[in-house]
């Protein structure tokens, strides 16, 4: 559902049709590929929009840290690997314990969301291209779809009383860095945010759910 | 949109860099050892995920480029906003911003 909506709401933003295809195979990481189609459609620099999508999936490093032990020490299988982690594959591994057990959640669960993403996001892509093409994306209210898809992305990361402070803070940097920073920019140095979470958790009063 | 030769490159340097990072867990694990390192570069880098986003978010409702995007689209998202807590289904969420933007429009607001 996430690759459908991706696909077509890409597309019928005035992305090019292979656009959301090539990134969901080469990039594979769904929070970024909407950053970056969202971001460039909507003209902000390339680079910026790239280093916004790179800032989202530094979390890949903790994850390959946590399933370090089911990825191939050498060859190509490492690097297929690698390619094959997100936060799913790393959520179906780390709870199981027995190697076998890890090495076949890791495979099964990469393998077959590779699919179904790509899947997804090509029928989504067809689905803009042809059904959506036709029609100004802004009486579709498409220009809504983008922040909603990442507010559904955010929302359910809001765990503990720090989180919420941090996504408060980062937007509110985000707001304030609009007029004086290039198109884009802001929402990277909305990362200055995280601070606002961890400053007053080393008083003690964070962290709490 | 027109697609140049910088769209190319970010779209390479995206690319790179996340399987850079998606290889660079592995190999630090070899280096300095999962567990309780992992976890809290994990806590530190989720919370950097959940203040860009939370930025990104506020940023894409409320304006287009630097100029403000009016209230159709900021209204949609409240919608949105008010349904994801609610739990409701993700492509549910994504259509009802949508239209109500577009309803909006279609009322005449900006």
């Amino acid at each position: 559902m996430v690759g459908l909506s991706f696909g077509a709401v890409a597309v019928a933003s005035g992305a090019p049709l292979w656009l959301p295809v090539l990134l969901s195979v080469v990039v594979f990481a769904g929070a970024s590929q909407f950053v970056f189609v969202a971001l460039v459609t909507g003209g902000s620099s390339p680079l910026v929009a790239a280093l916004t999508g790179t800032v989202l999936n530094a979390r890949m490093v903790p994850l390959g840290m946590g399933v370090a032990d089911v990825v191939p020490r050498t060859g190509w299988r490492r690097l297929l690997a690698a390619h094959l982690l997100t936060d799913e594959s790393a959520a179906f591994t780390l709870p199981r314990r027995d190697p076998e057990e890890r090495r076949a959640a890791f495979w099964l669960t990469g393998v077959l969301l590779f699919a179904l993403w790509n899947l997804g996001v090509l029928v989504g892509a067809g689905l803009g291209g042809t059904v959506l093409a036709s029609v100004d994306p802004s009486d579709l209210g498409l220009d809504a779809a983008f922040p909603a898809v990442l507010l559904a992305l955010l929302v359910p990361a809001l765990r503990t009383r720090a989180d919420r402070r941090t996504a408060v803070a980062g937007a509110v940097v985000a707001v304030a860095a609009v007029p004086v920073l290039p198109v884009g920019l802001p929402a990277v140095v909305a990362a200055l945010g995280v601070l606002a979470g961890r400053a007053r958790r080393r008083g003690g009063d964070g962290g709490a759910p | 949109m027109t697609w140049g030769t910088e769209h190319w490159v970010g779209l390479g340097v995206l690319a790179v860099a996340t399987f850079a990072l998606r290889l660079l867990g592995p190999w630090l694990a070899a280096r300095v050892g999962g567990g309780a390192r992992a976890e809290s570069t994990d806590a530190l880098l989720a919370g950097l995920a959940v203040a860009v986003l939370a930025g990104l978010v506020v940023t894409q409702a409320l304006f287009d480029g630097r100029e403000a995007a009016g209230w159709a689209r900021p209204l949609g998202v409240v919608v949105a906003g008010v349904l994801v807590w609610r739990r409701a289904p993700f492509l549910a969420v994504v259509l009802a911003a949508a239209a109500t933007t577009a309803l909006l429009r279609l009322l005449g607001l900006p």
